[in-house]
């Protein structure tokens, strides 16, 4: 097991727990997604692995030891993380930022050496974004520099591969690439844990699905198993149909008139009769926000 | 034999001519003014090296008085020579309890001239050096910790508090030493108070921080106005005024020596941890998950840059703009790397406040208060920096 949290729970004021009775855990080469809704826990349940917030009660454990008795870059050494977007103030290159991931194998009056030049290359050529090396973080798009992110999370030679939204700001597109290079680095032995909104990219990838709401795990295992209409409806609200896509080849999850949204079917053919459509939201419902 | 060479010539010599066409093609891009396409030739980042060194010299034989190159050179050189062998001499004697003397090399020029040199310009040349250099250090990495270009070295209230302190020394003694203490006394508890502020309110988010240094230093300002309010107007108040406007025009060789250990160990400190930098600037919660103890990094870059700061600001009076503007046209020159930012910065402060000190003893008969040069040469330059677009942080 390269990751272990047992019973983890966490609160910022003591009083209202972010989440509680939380666990998991991951082997080698093997990938979780945690799905659940905004604010539901999952950047915080991320940031008390990484030890950057700490449990009140639990523990969490990566390669069989404590992470609150490791050293911040023991930590760095087994865990690479890939936030969910990078703010750039300054202009650094995509070199100089890769190489920034080569930190906790530094000493601290060090800098990067031949040695940590060439793992920042191999980071690059492992996730195919050589041509980048010299380009400006602050000039990339979005879909580039969650890439050069993940490449600076490569760098550090990580056992275990956080992933915060990695998809959430990219085109359709890029997500898919970005799930594709999850898939291969997983292949390649590194454990990964991903949050992320779509369900349909956990049938992409992932061999365990664990579902957070209001602080808990209510749903935690295969895939197929964790992601049904049920439990996506106590996850999000609303009801998501699960469907295997013949032509794609795939299982997707698609919401199910969506709080009332009118869409196209309006005005198709079957409904032009009945005018306004029967949504079962549409009378002003708005639960669907909650 | 003859028949095998030549192609073998022809084709090591075909790529080498590409190389050569591409390499000018890139120099004369197509509308690149003249005078960008040679600075581009110039290898800025290792020649602004010697910028310093060049400016060093020019100031010690330039000034109101104008002192001859050759010569200036030949009592620098050689009055450092009798001064070393005169040391050397007396440690002889001490140690053998014998008189000894070493040879000494012949002084072929008055003694007014060795004066100027030694004891009026060397002081004044070496403090702008070091209050430059160690200013725009300061303040690039200030720049770094608080991920914000916009940051002078004075952002957590050094400046403010080493003005009271100084004002508190003219009002109680005059003394120069006393003051010079005081300065940096004040300053260094102004941005302790500021570090407790930002430590008992946000555990250690620098935005914390720098809320306390606002709060301390609108606070030390009110301070310092309370002391011109209650000084003498025919005689302290200008003295406070004036030390407010920042000066080197009092600076002596013991000023050099007391002065110079700190700003160089602080200065060497944050050269040392010049890469770890780079990963405070692009965000606390990413360096701790880089494996930075951003805590501990942070009250070492604040510690070293307070003792930089305090100890150049105690010597010079307050100057204003060299710790914000040097920092961006380091990093135009060399990119936003600490790595070459922080050297490249210390060599473009040590050089840009030379000139300004220069124009300052040399432009009128009286001395012009270096704080209004700063601001009048250096407003005006970063606005002109703006306005060229290759700053990367506005979008």
């Amino acid at each position: 097991m390269i990751l272990n949290v047992n019973n983890a729970s966490f609160s910022y004021d003591g009083i209202t727990k972010q989440f509680e009775d939380v666990s998991l855990s991951l082997r080698q080469g093997e990938i979780l997604s945690l799905l659940g809704r905004n604010g539901t826990g999952k950047s915080t349940l991320i940031k008390c692995i990484l030890n950057i917030l700490r449990l009140q009660g639990g523990t969490v454990e990566i390669g069989g030891r404590r992470v609150d008795d490791m050293r911040t870059e023991e930590i760095a050494q087994q865990v690479g993380y890939v936030p969910q977007a990078h703010r750039a103030v300054f202009p650094f290159t995509a070199l100089d930022f890769v190489l920034m991931g080569r930190a906790p194998h530094i000493a601290t009056f060090a800098v990067p050496k031949e040695e940590d030049y060439e793992k920042a290359e191999a980071a690059f050529a492992r996730i195919g974004i050589t041509p980048l090396r010299e380009k400006c973080i602050s000039e990339m798009s979005g879909g580039e520099s969650q890439m050069v992110m993940i490449a600076r999370a490569l760098a550090q030679e990580p056992s275990l591969l956080i992933l915060d939204e990695p998809t959430s700001h990219l085109d359709i597109g890029n997500q898919t690439k970005t799930m594709a290079t999850i898939d291969r680095l997983a292949a390649d032995g590194i454990a990964i844990l991903m949050c992320t909104h779509f369900p349909d990219h956990a049938f992409l990838v992932s061999h365990t699905v664990a579902i957070l709401e209001k602080g808990r795990l209510i749903a935690q295992g295969r895939a197929e198993d964790v992601i049904t209409k049920e439990n996506l409806r106590e996850a999000y609200g609303v009801d998501i149909c699960v469907h295997y896509i013949e032509e794609a080849g795939r299982t997707v999850c698609i919401p199910i008139s969506p709080c009332g949204c009118r869409g196209r079917e309006a005005t198709t053919p079957a409904n032009r009769h009945g005018a306004m459509i029967a949504s079962p939201l549409a009378e002003g419902e708005t639960n669907g926000f909650r | 034999m003859t028949h095998r060479k030549e192609p073998i010539i022809e084709i090591g010599q075909e790529p080498r001519k590409n190389v050569a066409i591409g390499f000018w093609r890139s120099v004369f891009r197509d509308g690149t003014p003249a005078h960008e396409a040679v600075l581009r030739l110039i290898p800025a980042g290792k020649a602004i090296y010697l910028l310093p060194i060049i400016l060093f010299f020019f100031s010690l034989f330039f000034g109101r008085y104008v002192m001859d190159p050759v010569e200036t050179f030949r009592i620098l050189t050689v009055g450092t020579a009798n001064a070393f062998l005169d040391g050397a001499s007396s440690l002889l004697s001490t140690v053998s309890g014998h008189q000894v003397l070493l040879p000494s090399f012949e002084q072929t020029w008055e003694a007014s001239k060795q004066t100027v040199v030694f004891r009026i310009r060397l002081p004044r040349v070496i403090a702008a050096m070091l209050v430059g250099g160690g200013l725009s250090i300061a303040g690039a990495s200030f720049q770094g910790l608080f991920k914000n270009p916009l940051v002078s070295p004075d952002i957590l209230g050094v400046s403010a508090g080493a003005g009271f302190g100084a004002a508190v020394g003219i009002l109680l003694s005059g003394n120069p030493m006393v003051i010079q203490i005081s300065a940096f006394f004040f300053g260094i508890l102004a941005v302790a108070v500021a570090y407790g502020i930002g430590h008992t309110v946000g555990k250690s988010s620098t935005l914390v921080l720098v809320l306390g240094g606002i709060i301390v230093g609108s606070l030390f300002s009110a301070f310092i106005s309370l002391t011109k309010y209650v000084a003498d107007p025919y005689d302290t108040l200008p003295a406070i005024v004036f030390w407010l406007m920042g000066s080197l025009s009092a600076v002596s060789n013991a000023d050099i020596t007391a002065v110079a250990p700190p700003i160089l160990l602080g200065s060497i400190c944050l050269f040392l941890i010049r890469w770890r930098i780079n990963l405070l600037a692009v965000g606390e919660e990413e360096a701790r998950a880089l494996g930075v103890d951003t805590k501990r990094m942070t009250i070492v870059l604040v510690i070293a840059s307070t003792i930089v700061t305090a100890s150049a600001v105690c010597i010079s009076g307050i100057i204003g703009w060299v710790g914000l503007v040097v920092p961006h046209i380091g990093r135009m020159l060399v990119g936003p790397d600490f790595r070459k930012l922080i050297p490249v910065s210390a060599v473009l402060g040590a050089s840009f406040l030379l000139v300004v000190d220069d124009i300052a003893r040399t432009l009128t008969a009286a001395e012009i208060p270096l704080g209004i040069l700063t601001a009048l040469i250096g407003a005006p330059f970063f606005a002109y920096l703006l306005t060229r677009k290759k700053v990367g942080w506005i979008s």
